[in-house]
């Protein structure tokens, strides 16, 4: 049965589209049609100048037989697997050392977001002239603190993907803010009854912290994998992909395929792939977390 | 009383065990940083000394200016504060707007387009990029800011869903008492929400600021001119610039261009934070 909606209420739905229009605008123009757009030229040979030439599956069977392809999904897949646990591990401990009523908090707070407030072309830079093999500070600490003599980093096919991932970990700042949020609403009388209870620290951690943090960690691993499948500039400004395409991510290659090859239809079946690769694995890891991820159903957020 | 005393004497060694890693953990941190300062005020000759030195002989302060006036830093830094401006003006005038519908105009169709909304998020702009440049090619804006600003001023989900978050806190009943004293939907959203979620719309200015300063991909495909381009684009094209890469100068401008960063961060701090918490984005 249809409900009739009062003279008010009628206006306030259009004000409320009226309110959202630009937004609705936005979708269509930037995000809808450019999809719709990047499907369609998944199909074509397409080079901006001439108009786009339909050509069926043509780009997705070249993708499959392309090295390179393969190659900048193995190299993206690598830096992602290891980074983002690394990162979350890593900033969770940091973020619970936090939590422990430490003196100077916000201190630490700012020591640790502060990377993540420079550019990333900055960073890029910096982190270049840190690896440096002959002058750069990383292999001399090296040599000073362990006696070990350092690899080339960047310029080696084995350690590029090891630099870019130990430089992803200096900006951990932000996940530290969001872990130490988190774990500043847990309240403390879950951890005082476990105390009654007789347990230890690390049964606390495995039961309480843990369970209490599963929505946002479920959180900042789906952000985290989706943003290390988009690295670009670290790949562009230090490496070019190189040496010998070891650290030629996807979105470079896509980059490189469109805009100094511009092989665009190429690219748009490269973009639908990653596309689906991000689709598929936050469906994934959504469905795995009723395994792993504890809502509380009576509290909200 | 032992009992007692030698739990005390446990805490006590785990705190300070707690205090030491965060000490160490904080030292790497702030190594890169001090590195980027120390190298920045090296003579050029004293850059490429092993082994380095962490504090230069005579701190070489002229590194800033030279490496001011080797690129035309004065033209790049008026035209990323250009973009920078503009795309904060739009960001704050759009998703202050369309927040306030999503959180508190009733419609039908708001939950299942707020859904949309929220899903936009997950999309890879890898996926649009190309459609979106072929668009901005067909209305011959390539090379101009307007790519880089007008799509800010159609409202971004994070700050939309950020802004509505806020809303939301602010109790209905004071929409219901300005309505019954005749007040009009855009007075409600002009005298009552924006003044009172001045810290969110300061938390939205900081983030399209951050992000647009920063933003490097951007202004990579869309400025070719050289009097057209962004800060951070004239620093990447800096490396080719000398034979041998001037390491000192190059970390000079970094630190210039990552100054306005720094400076937002310290004294707005509290935003920040309150944005990271609330989006679980990273800034």
């Amino acid at each position: 049965m249809k409900t009739r909606m009062s003279p008010m209420a009628k206006r306030e739905e259009r004000y409320f589209y009226l309110c959202i229009s630009p937004w609705i605008a936005g979708f269509l123009i930037f995000t809808a049609g450019p999809i719709v757009a990047s499907l369609f030229f998944s199909f074509c040979n397409y080079d901006v100048v001439t108009p786009p030439d339909w050509i069926g599956i043509q780009n997705y069977k070249r993708l499959l037989s392309d090295p390179l392809f393969w190659q900048s999904l193995k190299v993206t897949s690598y830096f992602s697997l290891v980074s983002v646990p690394l990162g979350i591990a890593l900033s969770l401990i940091i973020a619970i050392l936090l939590n422990q009523n430490i003196k100077g908090l916000t201190w630490f707070r700012t020591i640790y977001y502060m990377p993540s407030v420079i550019s990333g072309v900055a960073v890029a830079l910096l982190w270049m002239w840190i690896f440096n093999p002959e002058f750069g500070v990383l292999n001399f600490l090296l040599w000073k603190l362990f006696h070990i003599q350092g690899p080339a980093w960047l310029m080696s096919e084995e350690w590029v993907i090891p630099a870019l991932i130990i430089m992803s970990l200096w900006g951990i700042g932000g996940d530290i803010v969001i872990y130490l949020a988190g774990l500043q609403g847990i309240p403390t009388e879950l951890y005082e009854a476990a105390e009654i209870d007789g347990a230890n620290s690390f049964n606390k951690f495995l039961n309480i912290t843990i369970p209490m943090m599963s929505p946002v960690l479920l959180f900042t691993l789906i952000m985290g994998i989706i943003n290390s499948f988009q690295v670009f500039t670290q790949a562009y400004v230090m490496t070019r992909g190189g040496p010998h395409y070891a650290s030629l991510f996807y979105v470079l290659y896509i980059y490189q395929n469109a805009f100094q090859f511009f092989s665009m239809g190429y690219a748009s079946a490269l973009s639908w792939i990653l596309f689906l690769i991000i689709l598929v694995l936050t469906f994934l890891i959504f469905k795995s977390s009723p395994l792993w991820v504890y809502y509380e159903s009576t509290r909200e957020r | 009383m032992y009992l007692l005393r030698s739990r005390r004497k446990r805490e006590v060694l785990i705190k300070s065990f707690v205090y030491v890693i965060l000490m160490v953990t904080s030292i790497i941190i702030l190594i890169p940083i001090f590195w980027m300062l120390s190298t920045a005020l090296k003579e050029d000759s004293e850059v490429y000394l092993f082994p380095p030195e962490w504090i230069p002989q005579k701190p070489q302060f002229g590194n800033f200016k030279r490496a001011l006036t080797f690129i035309p830093f004065g033209r790049y830094f008026t035209n990323t504060s250009v973009i920078t401006f503009a795309t904060m003006v739009g960001s704050l005038l759009s998703s202050s707007i369309v927040a306030y519908g999503f959180a508190r105009l009733r419609a039908r169709g708001r939950d299942i387009l707020f859904m949309i909304l929220l899903s936009t998020m997950m999309i890879p702009s890898q996926i649009t990029m190309i459609p979106v440049f072929v668009l901005f090619k067909l209305l011959n804006w390539t090379d101009t800011f307007k790519p880089l600003i007008i799509p800010n001023f159609f409202g971004g989900a994070f700050f939309i869903f950020l802004l509505r978050q806020f809303y939301m806190t602010i109790p209905i009943e004071l929409d219901d008492a300005a309505k019954i004293d005749g007040c009009s939907y855009l007075g409600i959203f002009s005298r009552i929400i924006l003044p009172l979620t001045k810290p969110a719309l300061a938390t939205v200015a900081i983030f399209s600021f951050m992000w647009s300063w920063n933003d490097f991909m951007g202004p990579l495909i869309y400025l070719n001119s050289r009097d057209k381009l962004t800060l951070t684009l004239a620093l990447s094209r800096f490396t080719g610039m000398y034979g041998m890469t001037a390491w000192n100068l190059l970390m000079a401008a970094s630190l210039v261009v990552a100054l306005p960063c720094f400076v937002l961060f310290f004294f707005a701090q509290r935003y920040f934070i309150q944005g990271i918490v609330v989006t679980g984005l990273k800034g």
